[in-house]
């Protein structure tokens, strides 16, 4: 079976004593910085993206896929113990979780975090194995005018399903497109908008706008901010859950990472829209709605079963189409295209180590964080004592010199400066920085299939239109668009402050 | 809450994407456009451009009637110490060497805070940079000097 003996591989290439300690080193870097209070996932990879940069492809995906599970992990201690979600994705365990911590439940409601996170990143990864090869087998056929109409589509979903306006969302997109333009150009081999500058003539580098938006930006805002909510005090003592916790939080772990796992794979969506929806689920489902809010452990399990479940499938459409669906997994694209690795369909044929070696790992990373976590929940919890005045230049620090080890210039640094300036303004002006980091990923590989397709069909731009399969994402693009502009799906949507 | 032009939320991000879109247009005026069937280097910025000022303009004119405010005041402070920071550390570190440019970075940014604890930030300065030093310079092995410029 072509599926057990892929599987094998990749044990065989995770359980290599190099990868094992990468990948031990990535969840506990990403649980350590993810529960920082004030530090979330984005920030935590952005932050530690360089340090892997040193390292060969394999290891250093692994290790970057273990810091985003652990980061993950940390923001749902945070939301749990703090009320202070680490991003979107833990909005909503913070409802029932802080709820639940208050009540003297912050054991059962860690517990059952980590052990649903782990259930739907079984599930998760298992739907990758299995999913994986038939998508990027059938994404094989896709020629440039398929691609760049699924890019189009991928760029328009994340522009419209981060919270919230669209058109600035469209607008960001583009402006990350622009930026991706800047270097010389592959096909004439001309300079754009490097202004002479000679570190420039690569483009601007990957780091420096994740690091200058993600990190130095989300400095400033938190600085700007009031000091951070009361802080969980009261130790935690028993930590496992009751008989009946388990029973109550099962059926809702389930179909929490269902629902998570189709979110995953729209591009677009990402982890924290299933949440969302998942959550109203469960309080539709339940007999007695009115105990969600107030410690409802199904509140708990089933969004944090979601956003795991949504995080390991958004990895499919990365890796098998090149396609990121959300500002993580575009970090992790960019994090490929600097280990020299061009990202689609191709890289499960030529690197079958790498694919199956990451999947392997994601499997393992999950256990190591059941395993990590559980009992060192007393050092998260004082590690969110931590006043954010010794943290935030810290952060710094990595930054600059993570950012500096890349190329070893300076100019770097001054660029990542006045793109973090740029990534305030933004927060600031209500313009989501995702869409901006999308684009800049897609935008040369777009530029150069757009070129490729309208030069095969000699300059008709019908040739998107008449090709099924680009016709279909074409299709998708719209009814994306439409749905979106319904008031209904609106509603829906996660907004900042809820 | 209504506002001003200077606060207009809207009003400044279409302004901001007017300005972003005019500066690409403008400075591709020299790169070849080529055509549709073989698209020069200026084709697609110069098309982007002019798609995120469109983008700007409707994003403006919406400001200018709806005049909702910036949530909360411009944190200058943060922002300037922050920034000023970073860029100490780009231009110290290849002149006086690692430790240095993280012990200005440190002060500096420290700054950007609420509270600025002399003592406090000394010592996690130090700490800190101490530690940077072993995980990069020694742990990592990246050719950076501790001490003094290459």
């Amino acid at each position: 079976m072509d599926l057990l003996n892929n599987l094998i591989l990749g044990f065989g290439v995770a359980f290599s004593l190099q990868n094992l300690a990468y990948c031990l080193i990535g969840v506990a870097l990403g649980t350590l910085i993810g529960v920082l209070p004030g530090v979330g996932p984005l920030v935590t990879i952005a932050m530690l993206f360089p340090i892997t940069f040193n390292l060969p492809a394999v290891p250093a995906l692994i290790m970057l896929s273990g810091i985003f599970y652990g980061a993950q992990y940390g923001g749902s201690t945070t939301s749990i113990l703090v009320n202070l979600p680490g991003e979107t994705a833990s909005v909503v365990t913070c409802l029932d979780g802080y709820q639940m911590a208050r009540q003297g439940r912050a054991g059962p409601a860690l517990a059952t975090a980590a052990l649903a996170s782990f259930f739907a990143g079984c599930v998760g990864t298992l739907l990758i194995a299995i999913a994986g090869p038939p998508m990027g087998e059938w994404a094989l056929a896709f020629g440039a005018a398929e691609y760049c109409s699924l890019m189009l589509m991928g760029l328009v979903a994340s522009a419209v399903m981060t919270q919230g306006d669209i058109v600035k969302g469209l607008a960001m997109v583009v402006v990350g497109l622009l930026l991706g333009v800047v270097g010389t150009d592959v096909n004439s081999g001309m300079s754009r908008y490097t202004f002479d500058v000679p570190q420039l003539s690569d483009g601007i580098g990957f780091t420096v706008i994740a690091v200058g938006l993600f990190a130095v930006a989300e400095i400033v805002v938190n600085l700007e901010m009031k000091e951070a909510g009361e802080v969980f005090t009261g130790r935690i003592t028993n930590l496992m859950p009751v008989a009946k916790d388990v029973r109550d939080a099962a059926w809702p772990t389930v179909r929490g990472t269902a629902v998570g796992a189709i979110f995953g794979v729209l591009p677009g969506t990402g982890p924290a829209l299933s949440t969302f929806a998942t959550y109203m689920l469960e309080k539709k489902l339940a007999r007695d709605p009115s105990r969600f809010g107030k410690g409802a452990i199904e509140g708990v399990a089933a969004p944090e079963a979601a956003n795991n479940a949504s995080a390991q499938t958004s990895f499919i459409p990365m890796l098998t189409l090149g396609i990121p669906t959300s500002a993580t997994m575009a970090l992790m694209l960019g994090a490929m295209t600097m280990q020299g690795i061009e990202p689609g369909p191709q890289v499960m044929a030529s690197k079958p180590e790498l694919f199956w070696g990451l999947i392997a790992s994601m499997w393992i990373g999950n256990l190591m964080l059941v395993i990590l976590n559980l009992p060192l929940v007393g050092i998260w919890v004082r590690l969110l004592r931590v006043p954010y005045r010794w943290l935030f230049p810290s952060i710094i620090m990595f930054c600059c010199v993570g950012n500096y080890s890349v190329n070893n210039n300076a100019v770097d640094i001054y660029l990542c400066a006045l793109i973090g300036v740029l990534g305030y303004v933004l927060v600031k002006l209500e313009c989501e920085p995702a869409p901006l980091l999308l684009g800049y990923v897609l935008g040369p590989l777009m530029e150069e299939y757009l070129r490729r397709a309208l030069l095969i069909s000699r300059g008709d731009p019908s040739v998107f239109f008449t090709r099924p399969i680009s016709l279909a994402f074409m299709i998708g693009t719209l009814l994306i668009l439409i749905v979106m502009v319904a008031p209904a799906v609106r509603r829906l949507k996660p907004s900042a402050g809820a | 809450m209504k506002s001003g032009l200077l606060n207009n939320k809207d009003f400044l991000a279409g302004l901001l994407f007017i300005a972003i879109g005019g500066c690409a247009v403008f400075f591709a005026r020299d790169y070849p456009m080529g055509w549709v069937e073989r698209m020069g280097p200026g084709y697609f910025p110069t098309a982007l451009g002019i798609i995120l000022c469109l983008f700007g303009v409707y994003v403006m004119l919406r400001g200018l009637l709806s005049r909702e405010a910036i949530k909360g005041e411009w944190g200058w402070r943060p922002l300037s110490f922050i920034t000023l920071s970073i860029v100490v550390f780009g231009f110290t570190m290849e002149k006086l060497g690692l430790i240095p440019a993280l012990l200005l970075m440190f002060f500096a940014a420290a700054y950007a805070g609420r509270e600025f604890r002399f003592k406090e930030v000394a010592v996690l300065a130090a700490l800190m940079s101490a530690f940077a030093g072993g995980v990069f310079v020694y742990g990592l092995k990246l050719p950076y000097p501790l001490f003094g410029g290459y």
